[in-house]
C-alpha cells in the first residue's frame, strides 16, 4: 500500500465514518432521555435525501432553501413519531416502545416509496465536482461538506446541551429523570425535543450525503444499523463517543476492504459493523453488568 | 378535548400526505383497455419486477404491456378477439414470482412473458414448463434459456450477458487494451456477468489478462466503491469493466471522477437507462455500455431494419408517458408481448401451438432487441456474432452516442 492509497482509504474511511456518527448521534440523543433505541433513526437519513430530491426536481425549489426545509420535514416526522406512536401507549415498557420505532420505520419506508420515489435518487454537488489533490490522494468537495457539518453539528450540540436552559434540562432528564422531574423539567417534552433534535441530524446527514452517493426509500435501513453501531460503540454515553464510535467503524471497513485478507473481500464490507458490534458487545457486557448492578 | 387534537393531527398528516402524492406521481396511468365486445378474449399472463429491488430495470416494462393493450385492442384486437394482459407485479422476489406465476396458469393464460429479472425466470420456468404454457422472459441471463434442448418451453428476449461481455472484450482487443480489471455486483445479474467476464476461453480470444488485485466486487446496498477503485489504481489495468445495475456503476463512475482515475469504464447492458446519466451527472461522460438500438435510434441509417419499429415504440411511449422515459428494458417486454400477439394471431388461444410458432416462425422478425431468428436450438434469437447483436454507445456530453467501430 502506497502513502498516497493509506491517505485515500483513510479519508474515504472518515467520510462513511461521518454518516454513520450523525446517525450515531441521533441513537445517543434519544437513547439518553428515554432509554429507548430508535430504529427509525435511519429512516430520518432516508428522508432528508428523499424529500430534497422532491423538492428540488418534482416542485422546483432552489437548493439551498429545499435543503432546509427538508431538514425541517425531518423534523417534523420525528415529533409526529413521537406524539403519535411513543408518548400515546402510556404504560408500554422500553422494549415495547423500541419494537414500536421498528414499526415506524418500516411504515415511513413504504410511504416514502409510494409517495416520494421508488428510484435511487442524487442531488447535486454543493460545490465543485471537482476532487481537490491532498497528499497524493483526492478528497470530493462534497466529502469536505460531510466531514465539515458533522464537526459543526457535534459542536453545535455539544455548546446547546452544555450552556442553554434546555440543554441542560435534557442532560439532568437524562441522568435523572425523576430528580429533574423533580425540579420542574418536564421529562415528555425533554422526549420530544431529543426526537426532534435526533430527525433532524438524521436529515441533515441525509442531505450531505444524497450528493456524494445515491438514496433510496429502502437506503435507511443500512445506515441505521451502521448508526446503531456507532452509537454502541461509544456505549450510547456521550455524543462525542457516538462520533468517535462512527469515525471508527467506516475506517475499519474501508481498511478492512483494502486488505482484502482471508474472508474479509468486499462482499462482506456490511458484516463488519455486525462482527464489530459483536466484539463490542463481548467486551462491554462485563462492564454494563457491573454498572447495572451499582446503579 | 385531547382526543379530537389527536384526529386533527392524523387528519392534517393524511391530507398532507395526499398533497405530496400528487407532486409525486406526476406519471399516472389513465384509462383502461377499451375491450370489444362479442369475442372471448385472449389471457395472456405478466410478471415484471414494478417494484423491490429490480424495480429499476421492470418499471417500464408494465408501463409498455398496458400501452400495447390499448392500441391493439383500439385497432380491433386480435382477429376480432380483445387482448387480455394480467399483468403481476413479482416485488423483485423469486418466491413470489413463482406464486403469481402458478396463479397466472390457474387463471388460464395462454402464455407468460416475463419475468423482468434472471433470479426470478430462473424460478419460474419450471413451472410454466410442466403446465406446457410458453414462457417469454425479460431477462439476459443465457441460464434461462440454454441449452435449448432442455428449455422446450422457454424463450428469452433481452440480448444474452455472453455476447454482451464478447462484444466488450472485442472493442477491447480493438482498442489494444490487454490489462483489465473487474468490478462486480455479488447480485444475480453481476455474479453471473462475473463468471463469463473470468471465463479463460473468452478472455485469451482478445487476448486480455485480469491484473493481480483486478477481481473486485461489491454488494447490493453498498454506497461507496472508493475503497475498491484505489485498489485498481495501483494496478496497471488499462480498464475497468463493471458489471451490474443501477446504482452500484453509478457509484463506480463518480467515485473514479473523485480518485482522479481516467482509465475507461465499461458498463453492461444493465445501465442504458436515462437515469444512469441523471445519477451519475458529469461523471457519466466517457462510460461506454453495449446495448441493444433504442439509446441511439436518431442515429440509426433509414436503412435498418428496427428504425420505423424502435422509433414508434420510443414516440409513442414516450407521448404517453413523458420525454426521455423509453428504454431498453420497456422493449424486452415489447418483444416478448409482440411474439405471443404474433403467434395468436396466426394459431388462435391454443399453448402448444404458441410455443411451436415462436419457436418455428419468428424468423427475420424485427424487435427493439434486434432481428431475431428462433429455433429449436436458438430460444433467444438474437445473432451469437457479437457484433450483430449489439452496438456499443458512449456517453458523451450526457447522451448516448453510437460509438461505431
Amino acid at each position: 500500500m502506497s502513502s498516497a492509497q493509506f491517505v485515500q482509504y483513510l479519508i474515504s474511511g472518515i467520510t462513511s465514518g461521518s454518516i454513520y456518527a450523525l446517525v450515531g448521534l441521533g441513537f445517543t440523543i434519544i437513547y439518553a432521555v428515554t432509554k429507548i433505541i430508535n430504529f427509525a433513526q435511519g429512516e430520518f437519513v432516508m428522508l432528508g435525501g428523499l424529500v430534497s430530491f422532491t423538492l428540488i426536481y418534482r416542485a422546483g425549489i432552489p437548493l439551498v432553501p429545499a435543503l432546509f426545509l427538508s431538514i425541517l420535514i425531518a423534523a417534523a416526522v420525528g415529533a409526529a413519531m413521537y406524539l403519535l406512536a411513543i408518548r400515546p401507549p402510556k404504560k408500554a415498557s422500553v422494549v415495547s416502545l423500541i419494537i414500536i420505532t421498528i414499526g415506524v420505520a418500516i411504515f415511513v419506508r413504504g410511504i416514502a416509496g409510494q409517495v416520494l420515489t421508488k428510484e435511487f435518487i442524487s442531488l447535486p454537488y454543493f460545490s465543485s465536482e471537482q476532487p481537490i489533490p491532498f497528499l497524493g490522494a483526492h478528497i470530493d468537495t462534497q466529502a469536505l461538506w460531510i466531514i465539515g457539518t458533522m464537526v459543526v453539528v457535534t459542536i453545535i450540540l455539544h455548546l446547546f446541551l452544555t450552556y442553554t436552559m434546555v440543554g441542560k434540562a435534557l442532560k439532568a432528564c437524562a441522568i435523572n429523570p425523576v430528580a429533574s422531574s423533580l425540579v420542574g423539567i418536564n421529562p415528555k417534552t425533554m422526549a420530544l425535543i431529543a426526537f426532534v433534535l435526533a430527525a433532524a441530524i438524521g436529515g441533515i446527514g441525509g442531505v450531505v450525503f444524497a450528493p456524494l452517493t445515491f438514496m433510496s426509500y429502502q437506503g435507511g435501513i443500512m445506515l441505521g444499523l451502521k448508526g446503531f453501531v456507532a452509537a454502541a460503540i461509544g456505549g450510547f454515553k456521550s455524543p462525542l463517543a457516538a462520533v468517535f464510535g462512527g469515525l471508527l467503524l467506516g475506517i475499519v471497513e474501508t481498511f478492512v476492504v483494502a486488505a482484502n485478507w482471508g474472508p474479509f473481500t468486499s462482499d462482506y464490507k456490511d458484516a463488519i459493523a455486525l462482527v464489530v458490534l459483536l466484539f463490542i458487545l463481548l467486551v462491554r457486557s462485563g462492564r454494563l453488568a457491573e454498572e447495572e448492578r451499582a446503579g | 378535548m385531547r382526543n379530537y387534537l389527536k384526529y386533527a393531527v392524523v387528519l392534517v398528516l393524511v391530507i398532507a400526505l395526499l398533497a405530496l402524492g400528487g407532486i409525486g406521481c406526476s406519471t399516472k396511468e389513465e384509462g383502461g383497455a377499451t375491450p370489444t365486445p362479442a369475442a372471448t378474449p385472449y389471457k395472456v399472463g405478466a410478471l415484471f419486477a414494478s417494484s423491490g429491488f429490480n424495480s429499476t430495470l421492470g418499471q417500464t416494462q408494465k408501463p409498455t404491456v398496458e400501452m400495447m393493450v390499448d392500441q391493439i385492442n383500439k385497432a380491433g384486437g386480435i382477429n376480432g378477439h380483445p387482448l387480455d394482459v394480467i399483468i403481476y407485479d413479482t416485488k423483485s422476489d423469486t418466491a413470489t414470482a413463482t406464486t403469481l406465476a402458478n396463479k397466472l396458469i390457474e387463471e388460464g393464460v395462454v402464455a407468460i412473458i416475463g419475468p423482468t429479472s434472471t433470479g426470478e425466470s430462473m424460478a419460474v420456468k419450471t413451472i410454466t414448463a410442466q403446465a406446457n404454457v410458453a414462457l417469454v422472459s425479460c431477462a439476459a441471463g443465457s441460464v434461462i434459456v440454454e441449452p435449448a434442448g432442455n428449455n422446450t418451453w422457454t424463450f428469452t428476449t433481452p440480448q444474452l450477458d455472453y455476447v454482451a461481455i464478447d462484444r466488450i472484450y472485442m472493442y477491447l482487443q480493438e482498442q489494444n487494451i490487454t490489462k483489465i480489471a473487474l468490478l462486480t455486483d455479488t447480485a444475480g445479474f453481476g455474479a453471473a456477468g462475473r463468471k463469463w467476464l473470468v471465463n479463460q476461453t473468452m478472455l485469451s480470444k482478445y487476448g486480455l489478462t485480469i491484473v493481480p488485485d483486478g477481481d473486485q466486487t461489491y454488494g447490493t446496498s453498498d454506497v461507496d466503491m472508493q475503497a475498491q477503485l484505489t485498489k485498481i489504481s495501483g494496478t496497471a489495468a488499462q480498464a475497468i469493466v463493471c458489471w451490474g445495475t443501477n446504482p452500484g456503476p453509478a457509484i463506480v463512475a463518480r467515485n473514479m471522477r473523485t480518485l482522479g482515475m481516467t482509465i475507461p469504464l465499461f458498463c453492461s447492458h444493465g445501465i442504458a437507462f436515462k437515469s444512469f446519466i441523471d445519477t451519475a451527472g458529469t461523471a457519466a461522460n466517457g462510460v461506454i455500455f453495449c446495448a441493444g438500438k433504442l439509446p441511439i435510434v436518431d442515429q440509426l441509417p433509414d436503412t435498418d431494419p428496427q428504425k420505423a419499429l424502435l422509433e414508434k415504440y420510443k414516440t409513442d411511449f414516450e407521448a404517453r408517458y413523458g420525454e426521455g422515459t423509453a428504454n431498453t428494458f420497456g422493449g424486452h417486454a415489447y418483444d416478448a408481448l409482440m411474439m405471443v400477439v404474433d403467434a395468436l394471431k396466426a394459431v388462435g388461444p391454443d399453448k402448444a401451438k404458441i410455443r411451436d410458432y415462436i419457436e418455428n416462425n419468428i424468423v427475420n422478425w424485427p424487435g427493439t432487441g434486434g432481428v431475431y431468428n428462433m429455433s429449436p436450438l436458438n430460444h433467444n434469437g438474437l445473432p451469437s456474432d457479437a457484433k450483430q447483436a449489439m452496438i456499443l454507445v458512449k456517453i458523451v456530453d450526457s447522451k448516448w452516442t453510437w460509438l461505431q467501430d
